[in-house]
């Protein structure tokens, strides 16, 4: 600790005992960057940690669809329609050896639904590391290799169903995965324009202040004042059917994010009022700073930690409104795969009393909410480590 | 206050205004016009429109003019209650909307009386007990809350109702009061009716408020006037309902104007899962049938009804709380 020796003005020799060691911790935050504090104090939020890694998680299955998936997602049968999920037996005999029974599917003469029975006497071995269809590991890298497979001589889509399938039998577990891909990112894509929005608008409003601040504000309230719901589907409904995936997915984007800035706009406002008159601030214009220097080298590095939290508070609205509305059908539509289109096909009851696997998709979209809710509170809590 | 009432009913105005624009941009958003898909949808069901009831049409909406006017007369039409006609239906929108409007009113309204009965009490008594087994589960159940989106919530409960009670939760109206016209024996059904949906869109804006009760009535226990009460001897109850309640209660109650839309909104979505017959279920089928007169409409009424919703509770917040007429004057 030679560092915290350099401290000034150290209250007298440690003294033995007890109390050295706060001491010493007390020198240790003395000399602390800014972030460091914060870290320090992010990492005291037990749930906020935890909650932090369940969202890195979430979005290594962004990076890694593909490896994880083992069937092509848009790969339809109507042989193997609403298929349940299998079970999955780990042991044979006293070895580890997880493995699937083969399925069977037949028409019920009576009822002319599809039934399906396991075939106890075949089992088929699962392999990790298992050769399946063609892809781009990280759009980079060609390869076949997939996290989970089946032995040599079967066929992953025709034999393996974790999570069932969906009405056109397509495979629930590999959709899921791209499912996820596309409705992290749109969140995230959401977020940033709301970002640019929210900094530029409130920074407006807050450095200003003035008419522009009047005017800001009243438009922010009018905007608050308006169900969202209803506006967003009518706008999403306007969208020419003839559009590309890609085009949708950035109209929906665009028509999300137009009227989820304001809680932004409002947290930065209120930090560039707390700010304007800080010695700091007063100091940097009186050199001479010119405006644009003074809001992005003093002013926004001040309180870039209070945006971060802000906006991993805003994504998961982003990621619900982009769920609700493809569940609705007005949002991406198919063949692009979210949690939300996922879900339209739970829409009503008498499907999903029958097929109730079609409700998975909506655990991970509960998950990932309430992950970024607590990491939010963490990092807004972590944002100002001064603070009680 | 007057000048507070002032300002609002001004902003209020405002944005009514900003929502008949947007409704009216969401009506000119398809391609074509709505003369020409009239007389395509009358032709596809055989019947003829002749040039000039079509010329009238076009007249009466200015089309061809710039888009200021159409706008403009689209207003004046909608101030003698005329709201035009739904393609789908073939019948003037206030007649398909009837009483799907007012019933979205009731479960809005149901709603939020639900969030505030329920988020009040068990705010106080997560905050006098705090760190309580009570207190961790009303916790948790905000969580729950505040992550679960309405509309899966209303799926998961419905299939629960479905799968344990071999009941349809969904609905407004019981099969035999589903097109009666309005009776008691009718009103106490829809009454019966009400929780489910009440508490689905009523749980996030619980959540929220529990959590903003609880907080500021932990400030507030904190300070030395609940001290000087204590040792004065009045009873605990007394104490904790007569002055910090009363304080605490001013940053909740601000935040209903924030509810309303979220729980408008909300009901949209939720509708269609439980199958009300509130407007939800009737916007979507217009837009994806791109009824847009409609959907307009709709869009519309539903911004109006929160704008006076809001207004309302603001007014009644100003008359509750003395000092906000001070703060904002």
């Amino acid at each position: 600790m030679a560092k915290s020796d350099l401290v000034l003005d150290p209250p007298s020799t440690p003294l033995p005992g007890p109390s050295a060691v706060p001491v010493a911790e007390k020198q240790r935050i003395f000399v602390a960057s800014q972030w460091q504090l914060m870290w320090w104090r992010f990492r005291k939020h037990r749930v906020a940690v935890a909650s932090g890694v369940v969202v890195i998680g979430f979005y290594l299955v962004v990076l890694g669809a593909d490896f994880l998936a083992y069937a092509d997602p848009n790969a339809s049968e109507a042989q193997r329609s609403l298929m349940p999920p299998q079970r999955v037996y780990l042991l044979d005999g006293w070895a580890f050896r997880p493995h699937v029974y083969a399925v069977k599917g037949a028409r019920d003469p009576q009822t002319f639904k599809r039934v399906y029975q396991t075939d106890p006497s075949q089992r088929i071995y699962l392999r990790f590391f298992a050769e399946g269809f063609e892809y781009r590991f990280l759009g980079l890298i060609p390869t076949s290799r997939h996290l989970i497979g089946v032995e040599p001589g079967f066929d992953a889509s025709r034999t393996l169903f974790l999570l069932g399938t969906d009405v056109q039998g397509r495979d629930l577990w590999s959709r899921l995965m791209f499912a996820t891909r596309i409705s992290l990112t749109i969140g995230l894509f959401g977020v940033t324009v709301s970002l640019v929005l929210g900094v530029v608008l409130g920074g407006l409003s807050g450095f200003y202040g003035g008419a522009a601040d009047t005017l800001i504000q009243r438009v922010i309230e009018i905007l608050r004042s308006i169900p969202t719901i209803p506006l967003w589907m009518g706008l999403a409904a306007a969208l020419p059917r003839d559009w590309s995936i890609l085009q949708v997915y950035l109209a929906i984007t665009i028509i999300i994010s137009l009227l989820g800035w304001t809680e932004l706009a409002r947290v930065v406002r209120g930090r560039f009022l707390a700010l304007r008159e800080e010695d700091f601030v007063v100091s940097a214009r009186l050199v001479g700073c010119t405006q644009m220097r003074t809001i992005f080298v003093h002013m926004v590095p001040s309180f870039m930690s209070h945006i971060i939290a802000a906006t991993t508070l805003a994504l998961p609205a982003m990621i619900i409104s982009e769920t609700a509305l493809s569940f609705l059908g007005l949002g991406l539509r198919p063949p692009a795969i979210s949690w939300g289109v996922l879900l339209q096909q739970a829409q009503n009851v008498q499907t999903v009393a029958l097929s109730p696997w079609l409700m998975i998709p909506a655990i991970p979209v509960i998950i990932v909410v309430m992950a970024f809710n607590f990491l939010g509170d963490g990092l807004r809590d972590a944002a100002d480590p001064y603070g009680r | 206050m007057l000048a507070y009432i002032g300002r609002r009913v001004l902003l209020a105005i405002f944005t009514v205004w900003a929502i008949s624009v947007l409704s009216f941009v969401i009506i000119q958003l398809p391609p074509g016009d709505y003369v020409t898909s009239y007389i395509a949808q009358m032709a596809s069901t055989g019947s003829v429109v002749t040039e000039q009831e079509a010329e009238n049409l076009r007249i009466q909406y200015g089309l061809g003019q710039p888009i200021y006017v159409q706008y403009y007369k689209w207003m004046a039409l909608i101030t003698q209650g005329n709201f035009g006609m739904s393609m789908e239906w073939r019948r003037p929108v206030t007649e398909v909307i009837g009483e799907r409007l007012w019933l979205t009113v009731v479960v809005s309204v149901a709603a939020l009386i639900l969030t505030w009965v329920l988020a009040l009490p068990i705010g106080i008594y997560s905050a006098v007990r705090q760190y309580s087994v009570g207190d961790y589960a009303a916790t948790f159940v905000g969580f729950i809350g505040l992550a679960v989106p309405n509309f899966l919530l209303a799926l998961v409960l419905l299939y629960l109702g479905f799968v344990f009670f071999n009941a349809h939760i969904g609905g407004l109206f019981s099969l035999e009061f589903q097109d009666a016209p309005w009776s008691w024996a009718r009103a106490w059904d829809l009454l019966k009716h009400l929780p489910i949906p009440a508490l689905i869109l009523g749980l996030a804006g619980t959540a929220q408020q529990i959590r903003i009760m609880r907080a500021n009535l932990l400030d507030e226990l904190r300070k030395p006037y609940v001290v000087t009460a204590r040792s004065k001897g009045l009873t605990e109850a007394t104490v904790i309902l007569k002055y910090p309640v009363r304080v605490a209660l001013n940053p909740f109650a601000s935040t209903i104007g924030y509810t309303l839309p979220y729980i408008v909104s909300g009901s949209i979505i939720v509708s269609l899962v439980l199958g009300l017959p509130t407007v939800g279920p009737l916007l979507l089928k217009a837009l994806i049938a791109q009824d847009m007169f409609l959907a307009g409409t709709i869009v519309l009424l539903l911004g109006v009804m929160t704008v006076i919703g809001t207004l309302i509770s603001d007014i009644l917040l100003v008359w509750i709380d003395p000092r906000i007429r001070l703060e904002n004057t």
